[in-house]
């Protein structure tokens, strides 16, 4: 059951459209994220939904209230809205204590006292924050300032949870502690997250669907897994984790590497019968008629081979600790193949072989 | 020879010592990287050499000279000892293009005009910046902005680089391919760098020796990459380098149990007779399967991440992390989600005694 | 590298350091303490019975008061009045925005002595315009309002010190994260609350710095008090100082009231300046973060039309008005004429400018004062901020706390230390000259120096000098070659905050003035108070010209530079 649900929502600044033409349905309860590179219109997304920026056109409905229509003329303001939301710079007020941060909203609500005090302490128990209730915020690290945020967000006991980059300012060790700190509380209270951020790990580890965003239009919605295995386009591909791309071209019915022309069969793998179409040995029939296209690979799902496969050059091999990286110049081409450290792979400066264990094809950028 | 050899150097803030008697020497050519926690007392070291601070104590030598012993009363000024020096904020002039930053080192040293040119635009050229030499550093990002100040800084051809954390203000992809750079230009030229850094990705990419310093400003271990990476002498270099997992593990008799369980470590013994011992591990050193033999654990947690699926595991109260490719994952059907059960077992295991690590490990 | 070769940094850290305190210790320490001194030693001995006595004296005791009373009604005021104009600017959709906090900013080039002068001529009790208008038109047996009182010295004062509150708050909420509001928003509190709860105690420090400074303003303040005040007896303490030095010539007794007077002053001073920095310190919240989006704005609906008629009008009636009244005085052949084609003339600015020889003289003395402080003190200031901000040296927290004094020390203490000091006590005499104004200029404004150049100083980060010592420059070299090139803003915005103010100073040079010796300040002052009206007021319209065209050419040459 859908419980959010943004029809062909559109957001124009001037001449510049933010978001075009947005159908999103968010179901009770889930982790929903919009991803994408700075710019793409998922800020701006969160922003309509919160009720701080009007519509240029569609409408937002929640629960089966409207909340804004500019056809009908309709816009609940924020306030009205009930949501929970919480900030990439934490906004908590460092003028009141951690105690009066969280109270603000039951207070606004005009809750009795001893329901303030309740749900206040509640809230600041779920997120670790009762011995520091009566400390400023400004003592506080940016963890425990992010912890202040969510503990307001929770204190009305929302349905939905809108977070904007929440994790964003924290160093990247207090970011994965927080990620799980966030889905344990969804666990306990219930809530949907509708969550924005640039980084596809965070999103990949929390939600349960993904949005992937570019120039306000929709590249995919899908779960994690689906997404990363299963990329709509090049677009998605390259923003999920690291890529290679090299060019190939369609010659005489046998596939071979742009500038080099280095022969590709051996280097694909065998054809399954469940392959999906565009997986597997060969590239979709489409793309094969245009002649010039991609093919894109994992660095981590390559692999060497003695012989065989498409020959090339390791022309830099970095020990990193948990893995190797090396570079591999293939004709013209060079490509990044990422292996385990305790993997065998060639030295700097050999000749070697890859092979590619799960090619992805897409039409070439002209 | 461009080397430089650091004897016994103290040096103190007030009440707050950094370095008590340090020792250390880089060799002619080598990339040589000073990895520590922030606050550890690495900048203070490259500062000490640059000339900036002047030691309490101790001596040190930029090849054959003495340009700072306070016992013999000899302390050299940062502009005398011919080093280049690459900051963290660039500290790129921002009254000056990019053609004038990388000159003034060349004009300091009075270099006939023509020469001086030729030099400034090769030099430029080397970090990949020809073009831009008449824009000002304002028009700069930040990774062309620490081109400007590499450039500056080899311009004058100095034998021996300092580098500052040159990276760290950058975004996660350039950073990673401005060490690759760094590496490069230090190759071609072949030149002494003294690296500083607190990333150990950064150190393991582009050194050919690395020295691990604490948090009290002493040298843990000197070494390559990989025997730092892989033989680390202690808990303290184990875990600054990479994820750690670190399970607990108590002598029953003539075995080794796990934990507060009765599951032996299937893996050889420590060699010693403490009665409480920790093996550590990284994630990779770990093997999860869903049967055959080793740990029986439960998964606690799964975290999708893309690349690599993340698993929390808990063997009879000892929690560690194991990840394991999507790929993989996915065509060896070790998709596993929270609170199935598991099997562990191990690639490669470090002891530790359970009483020296307490105090090499801070929780 | 055979190259390395001991070079001896000999001394030059120590001369720097030594120059730096000797003009710190000459301009500013020895004055003011020649004041304690001078209040407390009398006959070689400490002596703090006659301290009291004097303070005791009714009319010392009055003007104690009457300072207090004036600067707390003008804070209060002023405070009220900035920050609701600034809230107004930044956080409404008041049409004109840009244009009105330009305009709010005015009041900051106007002299505020120059607007007394222009009040007295609207609204002194019997021949100002507006009352002479009200009781002639409408039949009022008295004036509409006596501008000789408290309420008016204080409306006027209000008038040209409230921007103070106002760029303070202004900047706070315009660099204010916009998210502090949105989270309060989606917490459920509307637009009023968020206001009242959030962004006001927000801002309360930059409220409370700026009301502070006015306060500060406000005690050590003459002009204002000094044009309308003597008519009805309203004396504060800069008045009465300059009352007792100036009508008994220099006695022994007139010196002490003084410096015990000019005592309570810096004391007073250093003690809110304290306060401001207690606020500053513990108050200033971290609330400028994250990404940039426009804060959001209060519709004010029906109000959008009554408020920028608000607007208009407190800005025709406080700046605009008082503006035309100098000019056309200025222009009238007699006083008391009226404002007809016939009357006016250019005549009285020809005068002004090439005949009459006190004001050629005093717009020679203050242009030529103007230059020569403002070079000396940006140089100084630009020598003493790199030594406090920069330099690690030992014996710098004697010139950090030297470098306090100028900031707490108000103007007619600083010209009383001055007559101390210079009249012949280390037989230098300077008094009746021009070089004891100078002398005076410098002590007054090395603060604004100091400021200037610090912020700038501060901006260059050690690693862009060390940058430079690493490529093989000397210290000098690094000075000459980095350091300087990237001050020079500050260097530069010191020299107009110095120059310009001091085109229209009074409250130094009217305690400091000899006959051949007047500035603009004391010649549009004394004009005034012997009656010729006309001349002081083309005079004041001449200052005015001279400083709004120097502000507006400061405004267009710092914004091309900066892009």
């Amino acid at each position: 059951m859908s419980h959010i649900r943004l029809i062909n929502v559109t957001k124009r600044f001037g001449s510049v459209t933010a978001v075009n033409a947005l159908n999103l349905e968010i179901a009770k309860g889930e982790c929903f994220s919009m991803l994408g590179p700075s710019g793409c219109g998922k800020t701006t997304t969160l922003r309509m939904l919160a009720g701080f920026e009007d519509l240029t056109d569609g409408e937002i409905h929640v629960g089966d209230r409207l909340f804004s229509s500019p056809r009908k003329k309709f816009y609940l303001p924020p306030e009205k809205r009930d949501f929970g939301m919480v900030f990439q710079a934490f906004a908590v007020w460092p003028h009141l204590s951690v105690y009066e941060n969280v109270a603000f909203p039951l207070r606004i609500r005009k809750f009795s006292a001893s329901e303030i005090d309740r749900r206040t302490k509640d809230a600041l128990h779920s997120t670790n924050l009762l011995a520091a209730a009566k400390d400023s915020p400004e003592n506080l690290s940016g963890g425990g300032k992010q912890r202040v945020a969510l503990a307001r967000a929770l204190a009305i006991n929302s349905d939905v949870m809108l977070l904007d980059e929440p994790l964003s300012s924290l160093d990247p060790h207090l970011r994965e502690e927080m990620r799980f700190e966030i889905k344990d509380l969804q666990r306990a209270y219930g809530f949907s997250i509708i969550y924005v951020t640039h980084d596809q790990a965070e999103a990949m580890a929390l939600s349960d669907r993904i949005l992937v965003m570019k120039q306000g239009e929709i590249q995919q919605v899908d779960t994690p897994l689906n997404v990363y295995n299963n990329p709509a386009n090049r677009f998605v591909f390259s923003f999920i984790g690291l890529s290679n791309f090299l060019e190939v071209a369609a010659r005489d019915g046998n596939l071979r590497t742009c500038r080099g022309d280095c022969p590709l069969r051996d280097a694909l793998p065998r054809k399954k019968k469940q392959d999906a179409p565009g997986e597997g040995n060969e590239p979709p029939e489409t793309l094969l008629a245009a002649q010039n296209f991609v093919l894109a690979s994992r660095p981590s799902e390559i692999n060497f081979t003695a012989e065989g496969g498409l020959r090339g050059i390791v022309v830099r091999k970095s020990f990193l600790g948990e893995i190797v990286d090396y570079q591999i110049k293939a004709g013209e081409q060079t490509l990044r193949v990422q292996k385990g450290r305790r993997a065998p792979g060639p030295e700097a400066g050999e000749a070697c072989g890859i092979s590619f264990l799960r090619p992805f094809w897409y039409a070439g950028e002209k | 020879m461009a080397t430089i050899q650091i004897e016994g150097v103290a040096k103190s803030y007030g009440a707050h010592q950094v370095h008590k008697a340090l020792t250390l020497s880089v060799r002619h050519g080598e990339c040589f990287t000073l990895l520590g926690p922030s606050g550890c007392g690495k900048t203070v070291l490259l500062r000490l050499i640059a000339g900036f601070e002047t030691p309490d104590a101790g001596s040190i030598r930029i090849g054959e000279d003495c340009v700072s012993d306070p016992a013999a009363g000899i302390n050299i000024s940062p502009d005398s000892r011919g080093l280049g020096v690459v900051f963290q904020d660039y500290a790129v002039w921002p009254h000056m293009t990019v053609f004038d930053n990388v000159a003034y080192p060349l004009k300091l040293a009075k270099m006939p005009k023509p020469a001086l040119r030729d030099r400034v635009m090769e030099t430029i050229g080397l970090v990949g910046m020809t073009g831009l030499e008449k824009r000002m550093p304002s028009e700069l990002s930040g990774g062309q902005q620490q081109r400007v100040a590499l450039a500056r800084a080899l311009s004058a051809k100095p034998s021996i680089m300092l580098l500052d954390e040159p990276l760290t203000n950058l975004d996660a992809n350039l950073r990673e391919e401005m060490r690759f750079e760094i590496k490069e230009l230090q190759r071609k030229l072949d030149i002494t760098v003294l690296y500083v850094t607190h990333d150990q990705e950064v150190a393991l990419a582009i050194s050919d020796r690395v020295a691990i310093m604490d948090d009290a400003g002493q040298l843990r271990q000197t070494g390559s990459p990989w025997e730092i990476f892989e033989r680390p002498v202690d808990g303290f270099v184990f875990n600054f380098m990479g994820i750690a997992n670190f399970m607990p593990v108590r002598r029953v008799g003539e075995t080794y149990l796990v934990g507060k369980g009765e599951q032996p470590v299937p893996w050889e013994k420590p060699q010693g007779d403490a009665p409480e011992w920790v093996a550590g591990f990284r994630p990779s050193d770990v093997r999860i399967s869903r049967t055959g033999a080793g740990l029986r654990g439960v998964v606690k947690r799964a975290s999708f991440l893309g690349a690599v699926v993340d698993y929390l595991v808990e063997v009879d109260g000892a929690w560690l992390r194991t990840s394991i490719e999507t790929f993989e994952a996915i065509s060896g059907a070790m998709m596993f989600t929270q609170g199935e059960s598991c099997v562990i077992s191990f690639n490669h295991l470090l002891w530790f005694d359970a009483r020296t690590l307490a105090e090499v490990v801070k929780a | 590298m055979n190259g390395i070769v001991q070079k001896s940094g000999f001394g030059a850290a120590q001369i720097i350091l030594g120059l730096s305190i000797a003009i710190l210790v000459v301009m500013v320490a020895v004055p003011v303490l020649l004041i304690f001194f001078n209040a407390f030693w009398v006959h070689g001995e400490f002596n703090i019975r006659d301290v009291i006595a004097t303070i005791r004296e009714p009319d010392t005791y009055q003007a104690l008061v009457n300072s207090l009373i004036i600067a707390s009604g003008t804070t209060f005021g002023s405070t009220v009045v900035g920050t609701f104009f600034a809230w107004l600017v930044t956080r409404t959709d008041l049409p004109y925005k840009p244009f009105m906090k330009s305009m709010f900013l005015v009041p900051f080039m106007l002299p505020s002595f120059i607007g007394a002068l222009a009040w007295k001529m609207l609204l002194s009790p019997r021949a100002g315009f507006i009352n002479r208008f009200f009781m002639t038109n409408f039949g009022f047996d008295g004036p509409l309002f006596n501008i000789y009182s408290y309420a008016g010295i204080i409306m006027v004062e209000i008038m040209y010190l409230f921007p103070f509150v106002f760029i303070q708050v202004c900047g706070a909420l315009e660099r204010m994260d916009p998210t502090l509001e949105e989270s309060a928003r989606i917490s459920g509190a509307g637009l009023f609350t968020i206001t009242r709860k959030i962004t006001i105690p927000l801002v309360m420090p930059s409220i409370l710095s700026g009301a502070l400074l006015i306060m500060l303003y406000s005690m050590a303040h003459f002009g204002t008090v000094a044009v309308l005040g003597i008519e009805n007896g309203i004396f504060n303490i800069p008045t009465l100082i300059y009352q007792r030095i100036h009508q008994s010539a220099g006695s022994f007794d007139s010196i002490r009231t003084g410096t015990v007077l000019a005592t309570v002053l810096v004391v007073t001073a250093a003690f809110i300046i304290w306060l401001q920095g207690k606020i500053l310190s513990k108050g200033r919240y971290q609330i400028i973060a994250g990404k940039s989006f426009r804060p959001m704005e209060l519709k004010l609906r029906a109000l959008r039309t009554p408020l920028l008629v608000l607007c208009i009008a407190y800005i025709a009636f406080t700046i605009v008005l008082p503006t035309v009244v100098i000019f056309l005085v200025g222009g009238l052949k007699t006083y008391g004429l009226p404002f007809t084609w016939e009357n006016l003339s250019l005549d009285n600015y020809k005068f002004i400018l090439f005949d009459y020889k006190v004001t050629k003289d005093a717009i020679r003395n203050s242009l030529a004062l103007g230059l020569g402080a403002a070079f000396i003190t940006m140089f100084a200031g630009v020598m003493i901020s790199y030594v406090i901000v920069k330099m690690k040296v030992r014996g710098k927290g004697i010139l950090e706390f030297l470098g306090m004094l100028p900031f707490s020390v108000p103007g007619s203490v600083i010209a009383l230390g001055v007559i101390l000091a210079w009249s012949g006590k280390f037989n230098i005499n300077l008094y009746n000259t021009v070089w004891i104004i100078l002398v005076a200029y410098i002590a007054r404004y090395m603060a604004f120096s100091l400021k200037a150049n610090s912020a700038a100083l501060e901006q260059v980060h050690d690693s862009l000098m060390e940058a430079a010592r690493a490529c093989g420059a000397t210290m000098w070299q690094t000075l000459r070659d980095i350091v300087l090139p990237l001050v020079r803003p500050g260097m530069l915005a010191a020299f107009f905050l110095i120059f310009l103010p001091s085109l229209r100073e009074l409250t130094v040079s009217i305690m400091l003035y000899a006959p051949t010796t007047r500035t603009i300040g004391v010649a549009i002052y004394t004009l005034n108070e012997d009656g010729e009206t006309v001349v002081s007021a083309a005079l004041a319209g001449i200052a005015l010209i001279l400083i709004i065209t120097g502000q507006t050419l400061i405004n267009h040459f710092t914004k091309t530079k900066r892009v």
